[in-house]
């Protein structure tokens, strides 16, 4: 054997170990992203609904879909949440294929996906469910074209022990920010911890800035905050004040720097399911949460969110320039992939439809969103979160969410620095502006 | 070595008075030689080469060019910025923080673990009872997951949490220090936790190395009247050198690349206090979609701890490699 021919032979070697590798690399589903087969689609569907009730859930519309179109899989997969909006979902479109269905959280991370061209324009064949959704399909929409739809949306308000509330003597609920501020002390002064914050994740204190922001600035300004990503008008200072003030009537739990939202007995909302502290400011999932770590705690399954439990608005403050009837929300919604087959938009369509959406909101794990679904909602705290959300002349989305991961978690830091007593209202403004200009 | 053997023997031939037909088939056999070694050398090395090129050298280039990019993480990558990632990064208080901890975190861990370690090592190396009972002990955090350790201090360490409870029963009856939560605490917390955590991996091998100290030269010191302690300081401690050298430089770059333990004990919180550079670099890359500058992030890293891995092994590590490896 000659220098070419071990050259050669090397040459085979090494393209075939490569190709093994390839092969061994690619992923094993196939049939994806409507490379039919034959008759056979397979969807590739991911959520985050790891947990009960929403798990189970989830497996009857995938499995009653299946049945319903002949030659149709679909394959629904849970994942934990961060680890599939941040990592799973970003890596896997950038691969252009193996994902059909996935959770949408919408506006800023939405629009990003578009404009990558990962995303299914899906205005013609939803043209129906964008109708009855009316706005709340915004967050779903971007450039005029629909791009996925919700199945849950709700908003954020005060989750609060009615127990606790009697035993400091409050009656009724704080309706303004001065009735908020006494409900505080007088729960102070029953030795009771007024509010629990996670603020340790960031968002649930930063919520708090956005509940100002919302008081303090019009809709208008809000709205073209969102397009331009300019923070000149001084209600965004002023929400930093207000939030200041409110830290320094010292309502929150010990230690909440360090506080999670959701993990634990320790967290936030593990403290107002056990009667730790009497109130959290928390989205209209915070009763799901709340029963898993009672499940948790007790080692009950069958346990259920605390009967003690109440919600009221955010109370509105007198004099202020915003909206006093707009409301702070957000929901989960599904996109479908650029690539992905014509059924993917079928699921999508049975998903919001209003028979699948009843049993959405009777099995407790959220709000649906089309209208006539809202009769199977059977807890009455949610009944209260839905009411809130139809009486509310405007619903601004999570600001983070609306601004994107880059501006939203500078946001969200500076928010934090404030609570931790090192950053101050300007600071929060000045911490977007700069993200903004890294953008 | 063997090529060269072989090699020299058609070489001195050829110095040879007469040519000869054995001299024309010679660079035959030569070249039939060299290339069946060839042949051996890349069908073992192929593998390795293939799983390094594809894991670590290709990353790291793609994490180079991402770098120089304003990018998302999606869509096409466009928006070449040449260097303003790495003068952003390097301008960030938040990251030059990070890295500040990074460096306290390697020189404490000198400073503190070591002498530890070599403490404890020298006392675990003398006839005591239960010692087998006492080294397994000491080695079980270092077994333990870096999660099931991190989660375990989370859920003990919050405010009147089995920590305080614990520090209250045996006595101390004031305020507690907000272990998680100060600002001012929460680094020396996670000093604690990884000191905790690390310590036995650094007795384990400090006892290794003092199993390679020889018993008759403490002998002959004491014959000689030497104190414990003046044996230790002359005798072990010079012996112990190249594994304390070793042990000092998988200390340093551990602490360099610090990330799960913080990860969970504190995501770098509060207020950025127990940052440190990896936190940072997945914060910002993945938590904020700036894949571009997360990349750039992850390059300054990667070079920090290279060159520092260089410099300590060319200087600090020369004479202990010596001999390990091998020069054509």
């Amino acid at each position: 054997m000659n220098r070419r021919a071990a050259r050669r032979l090397t040459a085979i070697a090494l393209t075939g170990i490569t190709v093994g590798a390839l092969a061994a690399c690619a992923p094993a589903e196939n049939g994806t992203g409507g490379s039919g087969s034959g008759d056979e689609v397979t969807l590739t569907w991911w959520h985050n609904g790891t947990g009960e009730p929403l798990l189970g859930f989830w497996e009857d519309v995938a499995e009653e879909f299946e049945d319903a179109n002949p030659g149709v899989n679909v394959e629904v997969t849970a994942y934990q949440n961060e680890e599939l909006q941040r990592t799973l979902i970003p890596n896997q479109l950038r691969t252009g294929s193996g994902l059909d269905l996935y959770q949408q959280w919408g506006a800023g991370e939405l629009a990003a996906q578009v404009e990558a061209g990962f995303v299914k324009d899906i205005s013609a064949d939803v043209a129906e469910q964008v109708d009855a959704l009316g706005g709340v399909v915004a967050p779903w929409q971007y450039d005029g074209a629909t791009y996925g739809l919700p199945f849950n949306f709700g908003i954020s308000g005060f989750w609060y022990n009615t127990e606790l509330f009697e035993q400091a003597g409050i009656e009724g609920t704080p309706e303004t920010l001065d009735d908020l501020y006494e409900a505080i002390e007088a729960l102070k002064a029953a030795n009771i911890t007024p509010i629990a914050v996670g603020a340790g994740d960031g968002w649930p204190a930063a919520h708090y800035w956005y509940h100002f922001a919302l008081k303090s600035c019009s809709p208008e300004v809000l709205q073209q905050a969102q397009v331009d990503y300019v923070f000149d008008d001084a209600c965004f200072l002023e929400a930093g004040e207000l939030l200041e003030e409110f830290i320094g009537s010292d309502p929150f739990n010990e230690g909440f720097l360090a506080t999670s939202a959701q993990q634990g007995a320790g967290s936030s909302a593990g403290q107002l399911a056990t009667g730790a502290a009497a109130m959290e400011l928390m989205g209209h999932w915070n009763p799901g949460v709340m029963g898993g770590i009672l499940q948790e705690e007790s080692g009950d399954e069958n346990a259920t969110p605390p009967e003690f439990l109440g919600w009221f608005n955010f109370p509105a403050i007198d004099g202020a320039q915003g909206d006093p009837t707009a409301a702070l929300g957000g929901g989960d919604g599904f996109s479908c992939s650029a690539w992905s087959p014509p059924e993917c938009t079928d699921l999508l369509n049975y998903i919001t439809s209003v028979e699948v959406q009843t049993r959405f909101g009777e099995i407790g794990a959220g709000i649906p969103v089309m209208p006539g679904s809202e009769v199977g909602i059977a807890d009455v705290n949610l009944q209260q979160v839905l009411a809130g959300l139809q009486s509310s002349s405007y619903v601004q989305l999570w600001l983070d969410t609306a601004y994107g991961p880059t501006v939203g978690g500078a946001m969200n830091e500076g928010i934090v620095s404030l609570f931790g007593g090192q950053g101050s209202p300007d600071s929060i403004v000045d911490n977007m502006r700069n993200a903004a200009a890294t953008l | 070595m063997s090529l060269s053997t072989i090699n020299a023997g058609p070489a001195v031939s050829a110095a040879g008075p007469a040519p000869t037909p054995p001299r024309s088939s010679a660079p035959a056999r030569r070249r039939r030689q060299r290339s069946g070694g060839a042949l051996l050398i890349w069908a073992f090395a192929l593998p390795a080469l293939l799983v390094y090129t594809t894991f670590v050298l290709v990353p790291v280039a793609l994490a180079a060019v991402y770098s120089f990019f304003n990018w998302n993480g999606l869509g096409a990558l466009d928006r070449f910025i040449g260097v303003d990632n790495y003068a952003r990064a390097l301008q960030d208080p938040i990251f030059l923080g990070a890295m500040g901890n990074n460096f306290a975190i390697v020189g404490l861990s000198l400073v503190i673990q070591g002498p530890l370690a070599i403490g404890i090592a020298l006392l675990l190396n003398r006839n005591l009872r239960g010692r087998a009972l006492i080294r397994t002990l000491i080695f079980v955090p270092y077994v333990l997951s870096e999660v099931v350790a991190g989660l375990a201090f989370r859920l003990m360490l919050p405010p009147g949490g089995p920590v305080d409870s614990a520090l209250t029963a045996i006595g101390w009856s004031g305020e507690k220090p907000l272990w998680l939560a100060d600002p001012s605490v929460a680094f020396w917390t996670l000093f604690a936790v990884i000191t905790w955590k690390y310590l036995g991996f650094a007795i384990i091998l400090m006892l290794a190395g003092l199993q390679g100290v020889p018993e008759e030269l403490s002998e002959a010191a004491s014959i000689d009247g030497a104190t414990w302690w003046q044996t230790q300081r002359y005798i072990t401690l010079p012996l112990l050198g190249p594994t304390i050298r070793i042990w000092a430089f998988l200390s340093v770059i551990g602490s360099l690349q610090l990330f799960d333990m913080v990860w969970i004990l504190t995501g770098g919180g509060p207020l950025n206090a127990t940052e440190t550079m990896a936190t940072y670099m997945v914060e910002y890359g993945n938590g904020r979609s700036q894949v571009g500058y997360g990349s750039a992030v992850a390059v300054i890293l990667f070079v920090v701890s290279l060159v520092i891995a260089l410099v300590y092994q060319r200087i600090v590590l020369r004479r202990d490699l010596r001999g390990a490896i091998t020069r054509g």
